[in-house]
C-alpha cells in the first residue's frame, strides 16, 4: 500500500458524476468520491443508501449521478437491502446465473441519522451474519436533509433544531455514540474510521480495505456539513485537520480484531481549535461556560486514552 | 403422476417452494407462519434445494432484503403473519413501487392488540392498499396451489407486481388434510425460469432502484402501478385456467357454490368458506335456496365479476374477518357494496364480522345468517347494515 499516489489516484474515472445536487462543499460528495476511487478498475459495483441527503441529491428522476448499479430503498435499512442484494449476487454465482468474470462489490452509504439512529438494527443484522459488503456511514453528526435535528452521532454541547441553545439549554446533553467501536465489536472483518485529509491516502487505504476485505465491513467517515456546523464552506480540509488533531476524530483501524492507530498528532491540539470556527458550538465559548470546554476537553481525553490502550494491547 | 399425501398449510407451502427452488428467502420468525422458514432451512440443511436463505433480525430487514435480491435479479420470497406484515408496512408499498415480482407467503393471523396468535384476516386487509396482489386459500391445497401460480402471475411482463399467497393461520396453516402433490418437474414446469429485464447485477448494464421522485413523475408512476393492477386481471385468469387444464383444480377470481338458482348468497373468503359450504349444503336438504361465493383474489378486487354473479339473488351476507372502525362493515363489505351499487345491482347486504382473534364460525351462525336475509327480504325485517356474530352473550 506504499505505492499510494495522489495524482494517480485523482485520474481514476469518476463514479460518482457531477451534475448531481449536493451542496458545494459538501463533505459527503467529497468522502463518497474518495470511497469510491479504492474500487479497482474493471471491477462491477452495486451502490445502496439510505435516505438521506446524498440520495435525495444524487438519484432525482429521471437523472442518476451513479456510474454503478445503485439501489436506495428507505431510510432505516440500507444494511439489510445490500445483504438481500449480496445474497442474490451468490446465489446467482452458484447457479451459474452471472458470467463468471463479473467480479461485483457491494457498498452501501448511510448518513449518521440512518446508521446511528433509525438503520441501526439493520446495520448491525448486516455486520452480524457477515455479508461480504462495506457499510460506510458519512458521519455529519446530525441530521442535515431534514435541517439539522440531533443525531445520537451529535457531538455534546452541539446546537440542532432539536437541542436549540437557549436560556435553560446549552445545546445536546449527551456524549456521541461511537459506533465504529460498537461494530467493531461485531467481530466484524474490518472497521475503519476516517476523514477528509489532505492526500485522502488514510481514506483510500482504509476504503480499499473494506472493499477488498472478505467479510462485513464498516466505514465511518467524519464529513463535515458548512450548513449544520456554521463554518465557512471553504474550510473543510481544515476542519477535518482539527478534528483529527485534537484527537475528536481519532483515524483508527480494527482489522480482524486487532486495533490500530493510523494517525498520532505530534503535537495534540486543544478541542478549542476544533469547536472555535463552528457556529454550533458558539456560545460554548461565552463568558461563564468555561465548565463546559473543560468536560468536553475531558471527554475527548477519555476517548482517546481508551483507543490507545486498546490500540497497545 | 400427481400423488396424494397429507400435510399442514405451512408443509404445503413449503412443499411449493421446494419445488420451485428460489434463489433467495430472508425470512424472520413469528407464529403461525414459523414452519415455512424452518422447512426451508431443512430443505436447504439436507441439500434438497439450491436457495440462499438470511436469517434476518426483523421482519422490516426480511422485506428489505427480499427487495434487494429481487431487485438484484434473483426470485426471491419471504414468509410471514400478523406483527411481521404489520413492521413491513414500508417496505410493502417500497416492494410494490419499485414493481418487483416477489412473493410473500402470509399465514393470516391477527393484529395485536391485544396480543393473539390466532386467525383472522387483520394483517392481510391491513395491507390491501398497499399494491400487492392478494389470493386467499380455502385449504391446504388451494395454498399448495396458489403458491405454484404466484411467479407466473407476479412476473408476468404485463403484471411485474409483489404477490401475496395466503392462507389461515392455525386453521390451514397447522391442520393437516388431504392433499393432491403434483411431480416436481411438471412443477417447475408450470413456474418456469426468472429472466428480470433490468437487475443489479447485469454486468456492464447498471441500473439504479428506488429514486426521489419529484411532483412531476411521481404520479405517473403510481398510475403504472394500477395499470399493472388492472392487468393482473386478466393475467390471474389465463395462469388459473393454464393451471386448471395441467393439474385439474382451481377456481379464477372466486368459486361459485350452489348459486345458479340461489336466493341468498353468502360472500366469504378463506377457511371459513368450508363452513359455509357444509351449511349451504345442509339447508338445500331442506329446500333452500342457497349458495355460497368464496372470494379468491382479494387484489386486484374483481367488482364486476362479482356483481355479475349476484345480480340474480335477493341478499347477500358480506363476511369480513377483520373490523376496519369504518362503523359501517368491514373491507370486504365497502368495497363489494360500491361494486354492486357501480353495477347496479339493487339487493339487500348486510355485513357481518366474524371470527376475529380466532374465534370459532360455527356452522349454526351461517344458518342464522340465512334466515337473517330471508327474514330481511321475505318479511322486510329490519337489521342493522353491520353486525357481529359470534360474540359472548
Amino acid at each position: 500500500m506504499s505505492g499510494y499516489n495522489l495524482k494517480e489516484v485523482m485520474n481514476k474515472p469518476e463514479r460518482l458524476a457531477p451534475g448531481h445536487r449536493m451542496c458545494a462543499g459538501c463533505g459527503a460528495t467529497i468522502g463518497v468520491r474518495a470511497v469510491l476511487r479504492a474500487l479497482h478498475e474493471g471491477d462491477y459495483a452495486v451502490i445502496g443508501n439510505a435516505t438521506g441527503c446524498l440520495e435525495v441529491s444524487s438519484y432525482m428522476y429521471p437523472y442518476t449521478a451513479w456510474e454503478d448499479s445503485y439501489i436506495h430503498n428507505a431510510f432505516e435499512n440500507a444494511g439489510a437491502t445490500l445483504s438481500g442484494v449480496e445474497t442474490a449476487y451468490r446465489a446467482l454465482q452458484k447457479r451459474g446465473k452471472l458470467p463468471k468474470d463479473a467480479n461485483f462489490k457491494f457498498i452501501t452509504f448511510g448518513g449518521d441519522g440512518g446508521t446511528y439512529d433509525i438503520g441501526f438494527q439493520s446495520l448491525s443484522g448486516a455486520m452480524e451474519r457477515g455479508h461480504d459488503m462495506v457499510y460506510v456511514c458519512y458521519d455529519n453528526g446530525a441530521y442535515m436533509n431534514t435541517g439539522i435535528q440531533r443525531s445520537s452521532a451529535t457531538p455534546h454541547y452541539a446546537d440542532t433544531t432539536t437541542t436549540p441553545v437557549g436560556s435553560q439549554s446549552n445545546g445536546k446533553m449527551q456524549n456521541r455514540k461511537d459506533l465504529a467501536s460498537i461494530i467493531a465489536e461485531h467481530d466484524v472483518a474490518y472497521v475503519g474510521q476516517s476523514t477528509l485529509t489532505r492526500d485522502f491516502k488514510d481514506l483510500h487505504l482504509k476504503s480499499e480495505k473494506a472493499i477488498y476485505t472478505e467479510g462485513a465491513s464498516f466505514l465511518n467517515i467524519m464529513t463535515p456539513c458548512p450548513r449544520g456546523w456554521r463554518y465557512d464552506t471553504a474550510e473543510v480540509m481544515k476542519i477535518c485537520q482539527l478534528a483529527i488533531d485534537t484527537c475528536y476524530w481519532p483515524l483508527f483501524e480494527v482489522d480482524h480484531g486487532k486495533w490500530m492507530m493510523t494517525y498520532e498528532p505530534k503535537k495534540k491540539l486543544p478541542i478549542e481549535d476544533f469547536l472555535r470556527p463552528q457556529g454550533r458550538f458558539k456560545h460554548l465559548f461565552k463568558k461563564g461556560n468555561e465548565d463546559l470546554l473543560v468536560q468536553f476537553q475531558e471527554e475527548v481525553d477519555r476517548r482517546w486514552e481508551e483507543l490507545q490502550y486498546k490500540a497497545a494491547r | 403422476m400427481a400423488k396424494k399425501d397429507r400435510m399442514s398449510g405451512n408443509e404445503a407451502v413449503a412443499y411449493a417452494i421446494r419445488q420451485i427452488n428460489p434463489d433467495v428467502m430472508p425470512a424472520f420468525p413469528i407464529t403461525p407462519s414459523t414452519e415455512i422458514p424452518q422447512m426451508v432451512s431443512t430443505y436447504i440443511a439436507n441439500g434438497d434445494i439450491e436457495t440462499e436463505f438470511i436469517p434476518v433480525e426483523s421482519e422490516h430487514s426480511a422485506m428489505s432484503a427480499a427487495i434487494g435480491s429481487e431487485a438484484a435479479g434473483a426470485r426471491t420470497l419471504t414468509a410471514t403473519s400478523s406483527c411481521g406484515l404489520a413492521l413491513m408496512w414500508e417496505e410493502l408499498l417500497i416492494a410494490a413501487s419499485n414493481r418487483m415480482p416477489l412473493a410473500l407467503a402470509l399465514v393470516n393471523r391477527t393484529l395485536s392488540g391485544p396480543i393473539n396468535i390466532n386467525c383472522d384476516h387483520s394483517d392481510g386487509m391491513g395491507a390491501r392498499d398497499t399494491g400487492w396482489i392478494q389470493i386467499y386459500a380455502e385449504n391446504n391445497q388451494e395454498a399448495y396451489d396458489n403458491f405454484i401460480q404466484a411467479y407466473p402471475i407476479a412476473e408476468d411482463p404485463r403484471v411485474h407486481l409483489p404477490i401475496m399467497i395466503c392462507q389461515d393461520g392455525f386453521i390451514t396453516s397447522h391442520a393437516v388434510e388431504n392433499i393432491t402433490l403434483e411431480e416436481d418437474a411438471d412443477v417447475k414446469e408450470f413456474v418456469g425460469e426468472y429472466h428480470p429485464e433490468e437487475f443489479l447485477l447485469n454486468p456492464g448494464k447498471p441500473v439504479a432502484v428506488g429514486p426521489y421522485s419529484l411532483s412531476c413523475y411521481a404520479m405517473e408512476a403510481r398510475y403504472n402501478q394500477a395499470q399493472a393492477m388492472e392487468n393482473a386481471k386478466e393475467v390471474i385468469v389465463e395462469v388459473a385456467q393454464k393451471f386448471k387444464k395441467q393439474f385439474g383444480r382451481g377456481f379464477e377470481f372466486f368459486e361459485e357454490y350452489k348459486t345458479e338458482d340461489a336466493d341468498y348468497i353468502m360472500v366469504i373468503m378463506g377457511s371459513a368458506a368450508g363452513t359455509a359450504k357444509q351449511a349451504v349444503d345442509d339447508l338445500r336438504a331442506q329446500g333452500k335456496k342457497v349458495g355460497v361465493i368464496k372470494l379468491r383474489v382479494f387484489r386486484p378486487f374483481p367488482a364486476e365479476e362479482l356483481a355479475a354473479a349476484l345480480k340474480n339473488c335477493k341478499a347477500v351476507a358480506i363476511m369480513d374477518r377483520t373490523e376496519s372502525y369504518n362503523t359501517h362493515g368491514g373491507p370486504l363489505a365497502a368495497e363489494l357494496t360500491a361494486g354492486l351499487y357501480r353495477a347496479k345491482v339493487w339487493i339487500e347486504t348486510v355485513c357481518y364480522t366474524y371470527g376475529l382473534a380466532g374465534r370459532d364460525f360455527m356452522v349454526e351462525t351461517v344458518y342464522d345468517i340465512f334466515n337473517e336475509l330471508e327474514d330481511v327480504v321475505e318479511n322486510g325485517k329490519k337489521v342493522e347494515q353491520h353486525k357481529y356474530v359470534g360474540l359472548r352473550k
